[in-house]
C-alpha cells in the first residue's frame, strides 16, 4: 500500500467532527423510532388474540406485506419487527449513503479533496476514513437498537440479530455509496444512485413478501425468493426473535466488503475529481430554450425529475400488476375482508391496496417537491444565484421559475403513477379506462400535501434561508412520522393532524371529498405567497 | 447626469460585525474607478449594496440615477457585473452560461462574444466543471464585455488571469472606456489599477480613507529621493517633510513628502547635487503607507 492510507485517521476525526450533530441524530432519531414502534405495539395488541387477528390479515394483505415485514410471530419483538423492521434498515442505509457521499465524493466536488490531496494523506485515505466513520455509526446505532430492546426485556439473541441487521444492511449500502460516489461526478448524482438502490431494495423486498406463502399455523409466512435479491430482504430473512438466523447476516457484510474493494480498486484508475466517464465537449452557443429562468431552472431540474420519474413509474407498475393477486388472495376470505374493513379501510379491499400504495407515492412526490425546490437554496450558497440575480431577472420570476418547475413535476409523477398503475391494473382485469381514470385522480389527489411541503420549504427559504435545508427536511420527516407512521406509532390524532398527509381523502377507497383539498390549497398557497415575499425583502445570503 | 454611482453615508451589518461603516463612493460617467482595499474591506459588500443584492441599513446609494434596491430589475438591465468569485453551472459549457447571462441581461452582441472569445482564448465548449478559475474568470468578463450597457461593476476580474490575458482584460477595458462607458473596478493589482484608472478610492474597514485621481493621492504622499553632492550634506534631517534619512558624507536617501519636495531641493543645492534619482510613489506605496504600518496609520488621522 506504501502510504496510499497515510493520514486516514485525521481524516476519520475530521469527518466525525462534521457529523457531530447529523449522525447522533440519525442514530437517535432510528433508536426513537424503534422503541415507539415497540410500544405502540403493545398498546394497539394487547391480547395474544389481538395479535393473531392482525397477523392472521396481514398474511392475506400483500399491500400491508410490502410496508411492513413477513409476520413471524406473536411475541413484543416479533410485533415490532413486523411493524417496523425493513423500515429501520432502510434508516440505516440513508444514514449510511449520505455520510460516505459527503465524505468522498461531495468533498471532492468542492475541491475539498484537492487541498486535502495536496497534504500528507494517501490516495485511499478519503475513502478510508468515510467507511471507518460509516461502520462506526452503524456499530452504534447495532449497539443501541440492542440494548434498547435488551432493556426492555427481550430475549439478548433476537436483539442482538435485529441491531446487528440493522447495522449490516446500513454497511452494505455504504458499500453501494461508495461505488456510486466513484463512479459519477457529482454528489447529487451519486446520493441519487444510492437511494434508487435502497428504494429498489425496500421494493423488491415487498414482493418477497407480499408474494410469499401462508404457512399451516395461518399466521405467519415464508417469504417468496425475491427477498434474497435484496439487502433489506436478507436482513429480514435473519428473522429476529424466531429463528435468529444470525448467520444469514454474512450475506450484508459480503456486499459491504466486496462493494468496499471495488469502490478501492475503482479510486486507482481514475483522477480526483473526475468520474470514471470522461467529461465530453458540449454546445458552444446555448439552445433556445435555455435563455430564461424557466429554461434555467428546467435545465437544472430535468436531470433529478427523470430520475423519480423512472423510480415513480416502475412503482406504479409494481403496483398495477400486483392488483390481480391481491384481488384473489381475497376471494373467498371473509374472514379477513371483515377484518380489513373494521380495521378502517373502507370501500373494496382492492381500493384500500391502492389507496395504502398511493400514499407512498404521495410520500414520495413530496420529498421530490422538498428536494426540487431545494435547489433555490444550492444555487444561492453555491454563488449562482447572485451573477443570475444581477442581471434584469426580477427575484420572484426566479424564484417562480424554479417552483413552476417543481410543481409540474410532481404533477406530472402522480400522473405517471397513476397511469402506470392503472393502465397495468386495467389491462390484467380487463377495464382498462375505469381503472386509469379510478387511479389517475386518486393519484393526482396526493398533489395536496406536496404543495403544503412546497410552501412550507418556501417559507423556511424566505425566512431563515441559511437554515431552510435542515427545516425543509426536518418538516418532511415530521409530516411522514406524524401522517404515514402516526397509526403505527400509536400517535394522538391531534398530532397525527399536524401533518398535510392525514388530511388527504385516502382515494380510491374513501370518498372523494373537496373540502379537505381546497383547505390544503389555501395553506400551501399562504405559505407560498408569504415564502416569496420574504424573499422578496431579505438580503442574499450565500 | 454625471454621476454614475453615487454612495454616501452608507452603514451595513451582518450580525454584529459591522462590514460598511459609513462608505462614500462616487463614480462619475464615463470614468474607470478604481476601487482598492484590503481583503474583507467591504468591497464586495459594497457591490452587492449597488446590485441591489443586500438591502443598506442606512445612508443614501443612487445607481445610474435610480435607486439600487427599489429598481433592482431596470437598472440591471443596463450594467454588467463580474463577480469576485466566478460559480457556474457544472454541467452547462462555457458558451452556453455566457449565452444565458447576455440573455438575461437583455441580450448581447454575437459578434463581440465570439471576438471576446477569440481574444480570451476561451473554449466554448468545455461544461464549467471542467474549467479553472481563470477560465471561470473568463466566461463572466466575456459574458460582461459583450453585453451593451452603460456600466461595468468588476469584482477583481483579473485575480486568476495569467499575464497575457491581463493585457487583452487591459485593451478590452480601455475600448470600453473609449465608447464613453463607466467602469467600476475593484482590483488588487495595483499596476492594473495605475494603467486603467482615471480615479481611485480606498476603502479600510468599511470605511473611504481616500479618493481621488492618482496624481492627487500621490500628491499626499513621498517621493523617495537619492542625492550625491560635492560637499558633505548637512541639515537634510532636521527639514520637515524628510523622512528616514540616511545621510553618509555626500551621498543621502530619504523620502519627502511631496509639498515639501521644493524646499529640501533647494537646500540640497548648497551642498552642489552631482547626481539625483527620484521614484515616484507607486500606488502600492500608498496602499501599503495606509495598511502597512501602524504609524502611518496614526499618522493618517492626524491629518
Amino acid at each position: 500500500m506504501g502510504g496510499t492510507l497515510t493520514g486516514t485517521v485525521r481524516l476519520a476525526r475530521l469527518a466525525l467532527r462534521r457529523d457531530r450533530v447529523q449522525l447522533p441524530l440519525w442514530i437517535v432519531g432510528t433508536t426513537v423510532l424503534l422503541s415507539g414502534t415497540y410500544a405502540a405495539a403493545q398498546e394497539q395488541f394487547p391480547t395474544e388474540a389481538d395479535r393473531l387477528t392482525v397477523l392472521r390479515t396481514a398474511v392475506e394483505t400483500p399491500a400491508i406485506l410490502m410496508l411492513r415485514n413477513v409476520p413471524t410471530g406473536t411475541s413484543n419483538g416479533e410485533m415490532m419487527a413486523f411493524q417496523i423492521f425493513p423500515f429501520l434498515v432502510v434508516m440505516a442505509g440513508f444514514m449510511s449513503t449520505l455520510a460516505v457521499v459527503r465524505h468522498t465524493r461531495q468533498n471532492e466536488e468542492t475541491g475539498r479533496t484537492e487541498m486535502v490531496g495536496s497534504m500528507v494523506v494517501g490516495r485511499h485515505a478519503s475513502l478510508t476514513a468515510a467507511m471507518i466513520v460509516t461502520a462506526g455509526a452503524n456499530l452504534v446505532l447495532a449497539a443501541l437498537l440492542a440494548l434498547t430492546l435488551i432493556g426492555n426485556g427481550e430475549p439478548t439473541a433476537g436483539s442482538l440479530t435485529l441491531g446487528l441487521a440493522v447495522g449490516a444492511g446500513g454497511l452494505a449500502f455504504a458499500a453501494i455509496a461508495a461505488i456510486a460516489a466513484q463512479v459519477s461526478q457529482t454528489a447529487r448524482a451519486a446520493n441519487g444512485i444510492a437511494a434508487a438502490a435502497i428504494g429498489a431494495a425496500y421494493l423488491v423486498r415487498g414482493l418477497g413478501d407480499a408474494l410469499g406463502d401462508i404457512r399451516p399455523n395461518g399466521y405467519t409466512m415464508t417469504t417468496a425468493w425475491p427477498s434474497w435479491l435484496s439487502p433489506i430482504g436478507w436482513t429480514s430473512l435473519t428473522q429476529p426473535f424466531a429463528g435468529n438466523r444470525w448467520w444469514l447476516l454474512g450475506l450484508p457484510l459480503a456486499l459491504a466488503v466486496g462493494g468496499t474493494w471495488l469502490a478501492f480498486a475503482l479510486t486507482n484508475r481514475r483522477d480526483i475529481g473526475m468520474g470514471m466517464v470522461a467529461a465530453r465537449p458540449g454546445p458552444a452557443t446555448a439552445a433556445p430554450g435555455l435563455l430564461s429562468p424557466l429554461g434555467l431552472a428546467w435545465r437544472l431540474q430535468r436531470g433529478t425529475l427523470l430520475g423519480w420519474a423512472i423510480a415513480v413509474g416502475l412503482f406504479g407498475v409494481t403496483i398495477g400488476s400486483l392488483s390481480s393477486a391481491v384481488e384473489e388472495a381475497f376471494d373467498g376470505n371473509e374472514g379477513a375482508t371483515r377484518t380489513i374493513r373494521e380495521l378502517g379501510g373502507e370501500g373494496s379491499l382492492i381500493d384500500s391496496f391502492y389507496s395504502a400504495m398511493l400514499a407512498i407515492i404521495g410520500a414520495m412526490v413530496a420529498g421530490y417537491a422538498v428536494q426540487a425546490l431545494l435547489r433555490v437554496r444550492a444555487e444561492e450558497t453555491g454563488g449562482r444565484a447572485e451573477p443570475t440575480l444581477a442581471t434584469g431577472v426580477h427575484r420572484l420570476r426566479w424564484l417562480g421559475s424554479h417552483l413552476a418547475v417543481t410543481v409540474f413535476g410532481a404533477v406530472l409523477l402522480l400522473a405517471i403513477a397513476g397511469i402506470s398503475a392503472g393502465l397495468v391494473a386495467g389491462l390484467a382485469a380487463g377495464d382498462t379506462g375505469g381503472r386509469l381514470a379510478d387511479l389517475t385522480v386518486a393519484a393526482l389527489v396526493q398533489l395536496a400535501p406536496a404543495l403544503i411541503m412546497i410552501g412550507f420549504v418556501l417559507a423556511a427559504f424566505g425566512l431563515v434561508p441559511r437554515l431552510a435545508v435542515g427545516i425543509g427536511w426536518a418538516g418532511f420527516a415530521v409530516a411522514l412520522i406524524f401522517g404515514q407512521l402516526g397509526e403505527l406509532l400509536n400517535l394522538p390524532q391531534a398530532v397525527r393532524d399536524i401533518s398535510p398527509f392525514s388530511h388527504v381523502p385516502a382515494l380510491p377507497a374513501a370518498e372523494a371529498s373537496a373540502t379537505p383539498l381546497v383547505l390544503l390549497a389555501v395553506v400551501a398557497m399562504a405559505l407560498t405567497a408569504a415564502g416569496m415575499a420574504l424573499f422578496r425583502r431579505r438580503d442574499l445570503a450565500p | 447626469m454625471t454621476t454614475a454611482i453615487s454612495v454616501s453615508g452608507v452603514v451595513k451589518s451582518f450580525g454584529r460585525s459591522r462590514a460598511l461603516d459609513e462608505l462614500d463612493l462616487s463614480v462619475d460617467v464615463g470614468e474607470v474607478h478604481g476601487f482598492l482595499g484590503p481583503n474583507g474591506a467591504g468591497k464586495s459588500t459594497t457591490i452587492r449594496v449597488l446590485l441591489g443584492l443586500l438591502r443598506a441599513d442606512a445612508g443614501q446609494v443612487s445607481l445610474l440615477g435610480g435607486h439600487p434596491w427599489r429598481d433592482a430589475v431596470a437598472l440591471h438591465r443596463r450594467l454588467a457585473y463580474v463577480p469576485g468569485d466566478v460559480n457556474l453551472w457544472p454541467n452547462l459549457t462555457g458558451g452556453e452560461a455566457i449565452d444565458l447571462f447576455g440573455a438575461l441581461r437583455g441580450g448581447l452582441d454575437k459578434r463581440r462574444r465570439d471576438d471576446l472569445l477569440e481574444r480570451f482564448q476561451l473554449d466554448p465548449t468545455k461544461k464549467a466543471r471542467t474549467y479553472s478559475k481563470g477560465n471561470r474568470q473568463k466566461v463572466a468578463v466575456v459574458a460582461a464585455l459583450a453585453s451593451d450597457v452603460e456600466l461595468y461593476i468588476l469584482d477583481e476580474p483579473t485575480s486568476g488571469l495569467d499575464p497575457l490575458m491581463e493585457a487583452v482584460f487591459q485593451e478590452c477595458v480601455r475600448e470600453v472606456k473609449r465608447d464613453g462607458r463607466t467602469v467600476l473596478l475593484s482590483s488588487h493589482i495595483f499596476s492594473e489599477v495605475e494603467a486603467l484608472c482615471d480615479r481611485v478610492s480606498i476603502i479600510r474597514q468599511g470605511r473611504t480613507v481616500e479618493s481621488g485621481t492618482l496624481s492627487q493621492l500621490r500628491h499626499l504622499t513621498r517621493t523617495a529621493i537619492s542625492v550625491e553632492t560635492a560637499r558633505p550634506i548637512s541639515g537634510l534631517v532636521e527639514l520637515p517633510g524628510v523622512h528616514d534619512a540616511r545621510v553618509d558624507g555626500a551621498h543621502a536617501t530619504f523620502d519627502v513628502d511631496a509639498a515639501e519636495l521644493d524646499r529640501v531641493l533647494q537646500h540640497l543645492h548648497r551642498f552642489e547635487l552631482r547626481a539625483l534619482t527620484s521614484s515616484p510613489p507607486s500606488l502600492e506605496e500608498l496602499f501599503m503607507r495606509h495598511y502597512g504600518h501602524q504609524e502611518a496609520r496614526a499618522e493618517l488621522a492626524g491629518v
